[in-house]
């Protein structure tokens, strides 16, 4: 079970309250993940890669861990403790501004 | 007993005001999508209680609501999924891919950026949403970076009708100050094939063919801020209007010049006579009279407010050339706000009302074909967009 946290906006489009959990069939990765989550809401689908290349939005950001995943490969593995629901995996905004 | 849905889009949300006849007493719903610039909201003259509205977010792109309930309910189109031969899930109602297949679509080629150079084509956010006078499921949609996109199922899916942006001027156009955007969508009421559309800065292009085959319409515009001032493109079309009983005679805000055409954009002919400025971003005509036009002049290049910070919108009731200030009820001191090219529109009961949002906030309402006008709400967010159904 791998925990995800959106941020508001993408709470409110895909009707959910607080942290999703998934489950995600083979290696844990960014792509794996976000595949679950488009699958499950699929009104999120476009606003956190883009449709045509699949390419992270520039204003999103993936956090976990304490660490910024945002220019990993999205087929790397993400830390094992996401991977085990330990901790989750933060979709955020970037923040561009005051 | 008719009524009056006035939908309003803001920066901050959409909201949907609702009057009787007599559009004194107005009942305020919203704000729907809160927190998402909302950038257009209209509904099908075949269906009223379908309700297109454009989401977008720099943060999080762009969404498509739906609602079958004029409203009170909404829905992203196509909740469900496919699967692309790879097995990567796509979502399709907020799916805006130029079209550049060889069967059907042009190559992508590149517009002029702010400094010349040329510039990837980019998909930015739709800027607004034109259903069908006829099928509820069909809607147009224009979209930054400039390109007119088509759903035939309720906004599921979509698909550019790409000879558009693939007639041969593209390169040639530019963003303007906010977007390299198409704004405005037109379609003929008399001619099925027949649909205007206006980009901000390329100018105003109609197609005859139901969107196969697109053509400038710019001539008689002059731009002194391009190298040519009488190009083919370049123009910084505001917005334009017509009356839908006389759809071939258009009325066109442009960046500097109100304009007007009698064949269809064919020529053009300036008229924006004795306006305080010929600057400003929307215009509209009135559902009745069609020599009746309204602007809201502003200053500008760079200030966009009004002349001495008076709120006035100018009617013209000779087709342009002679224009009177509408003053009774807007401010006419310390007013400094901006009206935006969507931001006004009219509805069709026997005395035809008038409606136009500002950037702060206000919503205004005239029942007297502008003679008077009071606030319907005063505190919005931002107004983008105002559009207004009437029902019977």
């Amino acid at each position: 079970m791998i925990r995800v946290l959106l941020p508001f906006h993408l709470r409110r489009l895909a009707n959910v309250e607080g942290e999703v959990e998934l489950e995600v069939e083979g290696l844990a990765t960014q792509r794996a993940v976000l595949d679950a989550l488009e699958a499950r809401y699929p009104a999120l689908c476009g606003t956190m890669r883009d449709h045509a290349t699949q390419q992270r939005r520039p204003f999103i950001r993936f956090f976990a861990c304490a660490e910024d995943l945002s220019h990993e490969s999205p087929d790397a593995p993400l830390p094992e403790a996401v991977a085990q629901g330990a901790e989750p995996f933060l979709v955020v905004g970037a923040i561009a501004g005051g | 007993m008719s009524s009056v849905r006035v939908l309003v889009g803001t920066k901050k949300g959409g909201f949907i005001l609702n009057s009787d006849e007599a559009r004194k007493r107005w009942k305020v719903s919203g704000p729907h999508f809160t927190g998402w610039e909302i950038y257009h909201m209209k509904g099908s003259p075949a269906d009223p209680d379908r309700l297109y509205a454009s989401q977008t977010s720099g943060w999080f792109g762009q969404i498509i609501q739906r609602s079958n309930d004029g409203g009170r309910t909404w829905e992203t189109p196509g909740g469900g999924m496919t699967k692309s031969p790879e097995g990567m899930p796509q979502g399709e109602s907020n799916k805006f891919v130029y079209d550049v297949s060889p069967e059907t679509g042009h190559p992508l080629t590149t517009h002029q950026w702010y400094d010349g150079t040329q510039h990837p084509w980019e998909f930015k956010r739709v800027w607004h949403l034109e259903p069908s006078l006829h099928d509820p499921d069909s809607v147009y949609a224009g979209v930054e970076d400039a390109a007119i996109f088509r759903s035939t199922d309720g906004a599921h899916t979509w698909h550019e009708l790409s000879g558009l942006r693939g007639h041969g001027t593209g390169p040639k156009w530019q963003p303007g100050a906010g977007g390299m955007c198409l704004h405005t969508i037109l379609l003929d009421p008399s001619d099925p094939g027949r649909i205007y559309v206006a980009i901000s800065a390329a100018g105003a292009f109609r197609t005859d063919d139901g969107g196969k085959t697109w053509k400038p319409i710019n001539r008689g515009l002059k731009s002194n801020y391009i190298p040519d001032p009488n190009a083919e493109t370049g123009h910084c079309v505001h917005h334009i209007a017509f009356n839908s009983a006389r759809p071939h005679v258009l009325f066109m805000q442009k960046h500097w010049d109100v304009m007007r055409s009698d064949n269809a954009g064919d020529d053009w002919q300036e008229v924006s006579g004795n306006l305080p400025t010929d600057f400003g971003f929307t215009i509209d005509v009135h559902a009745h009279e069609p020599e009746t036009i309204y602007v809201v002049p502003i200053k500008s290049d760079s200030e966009h407010f009004p002349p001495d910070g008076k709120l006035r919108v100018f009617r013209s009731r000779t087709g342009g050339n002679k224009w009177e200030p509408l003053t009774k009820g807007l401010p006419q001191r310390n007013c400094y706000v901006n009206v935006l090219r969507d931001a006004m529109a009219v509805d069709s009961l026997d005395s035809c009302g008038i409606y136009f949002g500002t950037t702060g906030g206000q919503v205004y309402a005239s029942a007297d074909a502008g003679d008077s006008w009071s606030p319907i709400v005063r505190d919005l967010p931002a107004v983008l967009s105002v559009e207004v159904q009437t029902l019977q």
